[in-house]
Order: structure tokens, then C-alpha cells, then sequence
């Protein structure tokens, strides 16, 4: 298969690569929801030109010394070489639809999107930079939990995150939170979790445990669809489950609803 | 390689500690001078085993049958103790046990994970894995203890959030989180000890406040060892590694800025004399409660959100 090619993780069908791209990375044929860089997410979903990366200058340490086959350093560097990024995390302020919001978008391909002291500490400046400027907050989640190479330290920035949002939540400045395939662990038992309102995608993998980890604790099959974004929605743990090609004017209905902002 | 358990190392500690509790009962009219000797010697051998101490070894003292659990503290510490049942949701759960009490003359609520001492209790306790029920039970009671402007005072011993179905069909991740934004904005006092296992989020969702201590022999982690070797080695026999990487015991929580303080433990651990612990835990908890206590409400969340905002450990480039 050369690289214009691609199979479908859902469907297993052969699909041009580019036709799979310009649906927003959506499966033409199942709708099956590709992962998403978060560069690309911020293109897609903020206006063309409005935005600014901002706290780029943010980068990880290794505070334990950590070594597991590779020191934990080392591994920062490559998949910082890898992704081009300083962490797992990266925001932009910017508009959509010309609403002004302050955006911070998890990047999986950064060792599983995973949080440490720098996603925990770009999360609080979002959360701070919505607070002083009064302008909603949108965090678009895709992580597999806390950072183990930092220790106690990662677990640390769940309070962290969770306690700066709690000054959005009494200044009344919105939060909406997306969940992306897939928000486990940690992230989903902090920031993710505390959306004014909180979506999906289609088919994410939403959950605190990791199936795996369920199925070897309780020894049996899991239910079909479990943790998946439709069936959290079943549960009353999500607002909606909004496909991609509705995303961006899903957030700006909702956006103009919360800040009163009637427009005909 | 791994290093022998220290359930090996602590065999003969726990042989004295039989002979001082057979003493006890006793009517040996030389009993007090005998179980002096016994301590003492308890106190040589432990001098001999604390240098050997892995990361390892602190994660198994922590977990040790016999180490004092939340209610033990609290019978010992607390007059009048009310338990206090259900999330006014779905369900009273056993592995978080939560209430009222007096301590020194003045209303706390108590919360804290809760393990059994029996195979059956355990089992009932769910092995103090706490499913959303118990977090959203905590919050109630923490919720309650604001109305009437108590502090709280909260115990850590869990090996974690439970990984089961209904805990993810009712939420465990949103109850987790919940408390801990509304731990941030809890307009009373909060001191937080962890006295065994503090195991991940399901530890955290009662696990902060204003002031915490560690208890000298538990740990405090982003994952259990055993996951963490599972995980990063692929390997359950990289569990001393695991335990050694993740700098999980109370020295490494003080030196990384999480917890405020140490409580020392009794040679041997908890475990060898419950009341001795018990009385260095009152030591500590009684002047910080009155500390807090002093703090206007607006300067203690102020002072409690600054602790948080500062963890993290990066660079500006
Ligand atoms: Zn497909």
C-alpha cells in the first residue's frame, strides 16, 4: 500500500487517504473517527486566521529521574522530535464564529497524550487566561490518564486543573469539555469531567479504569459498547455525542446560547 | 531480581511483639518491666532493618494486614462518633466510612477509605476501593460539614478507585473529579493523613486540603507499582523498580513540595504499636486543626488553591 492509501480502523475498507482528510479525518463510508492531531483540531474548529498559540515556551523536566527501558528525558525528546510539540498539550486563543475563547487541545501522539506537570500547568493557564479575559473555555480531551514518569507529581495536577476550574465555575465563565477517542485515567477524573458542558465524539472510549484493566480485575467479557461515548451519553455522564462535521457549529450555538448572545 | 519481602524481614519483630501482647494479658506482676525489654529490643532490631528499606518494603508495611485502618484512628482518636451512611443517590458504600465526632471537646467530620480485618469484611469493604457511591458520600458529608462549619478531617488507605462496570456506568471519573473541584472551594478547614495505601485518583477525590501528612511508612502514588511494572516494563517482576522509579514514599512526597509532613511511625511500623501511632498522629492533627481554624475562610482558600497552583515540575524556554 503506498501512502496515499489507508485502511479503516472500523470498517477495514481501502480508502483513498485524502478523501479521508478532507471529511474532516471521519471514515467516508462508516463514520468511523479518526484521532486528530491537535494542530489540526484547532484549524478545524477555530476561525481561519483569528488564533495565537500561546504558552509554547512550556517544557517538561524529568523531577524523578525516571527509568524505566528508556530514562524518561530521553523519551521527552524523541517524542518531542516526533510531534514537534514541548508536551502533550497545546492552546491557542482565537474565535469561533467570532465568539473570543481561549482553546487547549491534548495531543495523543505525545507518549498517549498523557498528563504531567506541563499539560496540568498549560491546563491552569487556559483556565486563568478565560478567568481574566471573561471569555468562554473549550478543552478538547484525548488522553490515556497521568503520567507515571512524573510520579505523584502528575497526580497532583488533577487537583491542580480541578482547582483552577473551580474559580471559572464561580465566576460563571463557561467550560466546555470534549472528549476524544480516548479520555481515560486521570484527565477524565479532573478537567474532563467538569464541563459546564461536556461532549463527545462518536465511538470514543470514555472511562476512569482502562478496559483492560476492568476485565482482568472482574474477570469477565465487557458489555459491547462499553465506556463508549454512546453509551456514557445512555448513562447521563455526557451532554451529546456530536459527529465532527457538527462540531464546530455545535460549539457555536452552544457558545451563543450560554453568553446570551441571540444573532437572526 | 527482587529483594526479599519485608514480611520476611519483620518475622522476628513480630515474634517479640506476640510474646509483649501475650504479656499484656497477663497477671506477671513484672509485666511492665518486661514488655519495656521486648520494646526495646523491637527498637534494636528495627535500627537494623530501617537501612534496608526499599521502596518496596514501604509499599508492603503500607498494605500490612494488621496496620491500623480509618476506624481504628477514629476510635481511638474521636468521642461520640456518629457514622453517617449513603450518597443520597444510589447507595451507602463500605469501603468509605464518614461521620461526626468530637475531637477535643469541638465537631469534626471524619472521612476515610476503609478496609476489613476479615476475609468477609474485606470482601464487604470491596478491599477499600470506593465505587462513585463513596466519593459522592464523602462529598455529602464534606457538603454537611460546611453548613455547620466544621473541619474535616479525612484518612487515605485505598488501593484505589474500583475498576468494575457499574463504577464506570454510575461515574467514577466525574465523582472523582467532582470532589476535587469542590474540595477547592470547601469553605472549612480540611487536614488530609494518609495512613497506608494512597493509591492514585481514588485516593485523591478525599486526599487534599490544607494540610497533609504522611504517615512515615505509607505511600502516595500516581499508580501501583505492580500496574506501573505491568505498564512500563511489561514485566510483574519489576515491581521493586517500579516502586523505587516512581518515588512514592513519604520522604519522596516532602521533598517534591506535596505533602506538608511526616508523622512518624513506632519501630516495627504502625502495626507493632497501634497506640504509640495513634498518639503521634493526635500530636500532629490537633495543632494543625487549631492552626487552620484560626485562618480566615477567604486566606485558607486562598493559601489552599496557591498550594496547588505551584505543583508541577517544568521549564520556561
Ligand atoms: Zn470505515
Amino acid at each position: 500500500m503506498t501512502n496515499l492509501w489507508t485502511r479503516c480502523n472500523n470498517c477495514q475498507r481501502i480508502l483513498y487517504k485524502q478523501d479521508i482528510i478532507d471529511n474532516l479525518y471521519v471514515c467516508p463510508l462508516c463514520n468511523f473517527h479518526f484521532r486528530v492531531e491537535a494542530r489540526e483540531r484547532v484549524a478545524m474548529l477555530l476561525d481561519p486566521g483569528s488564533y495565537t498559540f500561546i504558552d509554547e515556551n512550556i517544557y517538561p523536566e524529568d523531577p524523578l529521574g525516571f527509568e524505566d527501558s528508556l530514562p524518561y528525558s530521553a523519551r521527552l525528546r524523541e517524542n518531542q522530535e516526533k510531534t514537534s510539540l514541548a508536551d502533550a498539550i497545546i492552546s491557542a486563543v482565537g474565535t469561533i464564529g467570532g465568539i473570543p475563547v481561549v482553546m487547549a487541545v491534548m495531543e495523543f501522539n505525545f507518549m498517549g497524550g498523557s498528563m504531567g506537570s506541563v499539560v496540568g500547568e498549560k491546563v491552569t493557564r487556559v483556565a486563568e487566561r478565560a478567568l481574566v479575559e471573561k471569555i468562554p473555555l473549550i478543552i478538547i480531551s484525548c488522553s490515556g490518564g497521568a503520567r507515571m514518569q512524573e510520579g505523584a507529581l502528575s497526580l497532583m495536577q488533577l487537583m491542580k486543573t480541578s482547582s483552577a476550574l473551580a474559580k471559572l465555575d464561580e465566576a460563571g465563565i463557561p467550560y466546555i469539555s470534549i472528549l476524544t477517542d480516548p479520555t481515560t485515567g486521570g484527565v477524565t477524573a479532573s478537567f474532563a469531567m467538569l464541563g459546564d458542558v461536556n461532549i463527545a465524539e462518536p465511538g470514543a472510549l470514555i472511562g476512569f479504569a482502562g478496559p483492560r484493566v476492568i476485565e482482568q480485575t472482574i474477570k469477565e467479557k465487557l458489555p459491547k459498547g462499553f465506556q463508549r461515548a454512546e453509551f456514557l451519553l445512555a448513562h447521563g455522564m455526557l451532554d451529546d455525542v456530536v459527529h465532527r462535521k457538527n462540531l464546530r457549529s455545535y460549539l457555536i450555538r452552544l457558545l451563543r446560547l450560554f453568553l446570551n448572545r441571540y444573532e437572526k | 531480581m527482587n529483594s526479599v519481602d519485608f514480611y520476611q524481614l519483620e518475622k522476628p519483630i513480630l515474634e517479640l511483639k506476640e510474646r509483649i501482647d501475650k504479656l499484656e494479658g497477663s497477671d506477671d506482676p513484672r509485666k511492665k518491666d518486661k514488655i519495656q525489654a521486648l520494646r526495646e529490643e523491637i527498637s534494636r532490631l528495627w535500627e537494623e532493618i530501617v537501612p534496608q528499606l526499599t521502596a518496596k518494603h514501604i509499599v508492603q508495611l503500607a498494605r500490612h494486614p494488621q496496620r491500623p485502618y480509618t476506624l481504628d484512628y477514629i476510635q481511638a482518636l474521636v468521642e461520640d462518633f456518629i457514622e453517617l451512611h449513603g450518597d443520597r443517590r444510589f447507595a451507602d458504600d463500605p469501603a468509605i466510612v464518614a461521620g461526626l465526632g468530637f475531637y477535643k471537646g469541638r465537631t469534626v467530620a471524619f472521612i476515610g477509605h476503609q478496609k476489613g480485618r476479615t476475609t468477609r469484611e474485606r470482601i464487604a469493604r470491596n478491599f477499600g476501593q470506593p465505587n462513585p457511591e463513596g466519593y459522592r458520600k464523602a462529598l455529602r458529608i464534606m457538603k454537611l460539614a460546611e453548613k455547620f462549619h466544621f473541619p474535616v478531617v479525612t484518612f487515605i488507605d485505598t488501593p484505589g478507585a474500583y475498576p468494575g462496570i457499574g463504577a464506570e456506568e454510575r461515574g467514577q471519573a466525574e465523582a472523582i473529579a467532582t470532589n476535587l473541584r469542590e474540595i477547592a472551594k470547601l469553605k472549612v478547614p480540611i487536614v488530609n493523613i494518609v495512613i497506608g495505601e494512597g493509591g492514585s485518583g481514588g485516593a485523591l477525590a478525599i486526599g487534599v486540603g490544607d494540610i497533609m501528612f504522611m504517615l512515615e511508612y505509607s505511600f502516595y502514588s500516581v499508580i501501583s507499582p505492580e500496574g506501573c511494572a505491568a505498564i512500563l516494563w511489561k514485566d510483574q517482576s519489576a515491581v521493586d523498580k517500579a516502586a523505587e522509579n516512581l518515588k512514592l514514599t513519604a520522604r519522596d512526597l516532602l521533598a517534591l513540595g506535596i505533602i506538608d509532613k511526616i508523622i512518624p511511625e513506632p519501630p516495627g511500623g504502625a502495626h507493632i504499636d497501634p497506640e504509640q501511632t495513634f498518639r503521634q498522629v493526635d500530636r500532629h492533627l490537633a495543632p494543625a486543626l487549631k492552626k487552620l481554624e484560626e485562618m480566615p475562610i477567604e486566606e485558607l482558600l486562598l493559601a489552599r488553591h496557591r498550594k496547588f497552583r505551584k505543583m508541577g515540575v517544568f521549564s520556561l524556554k
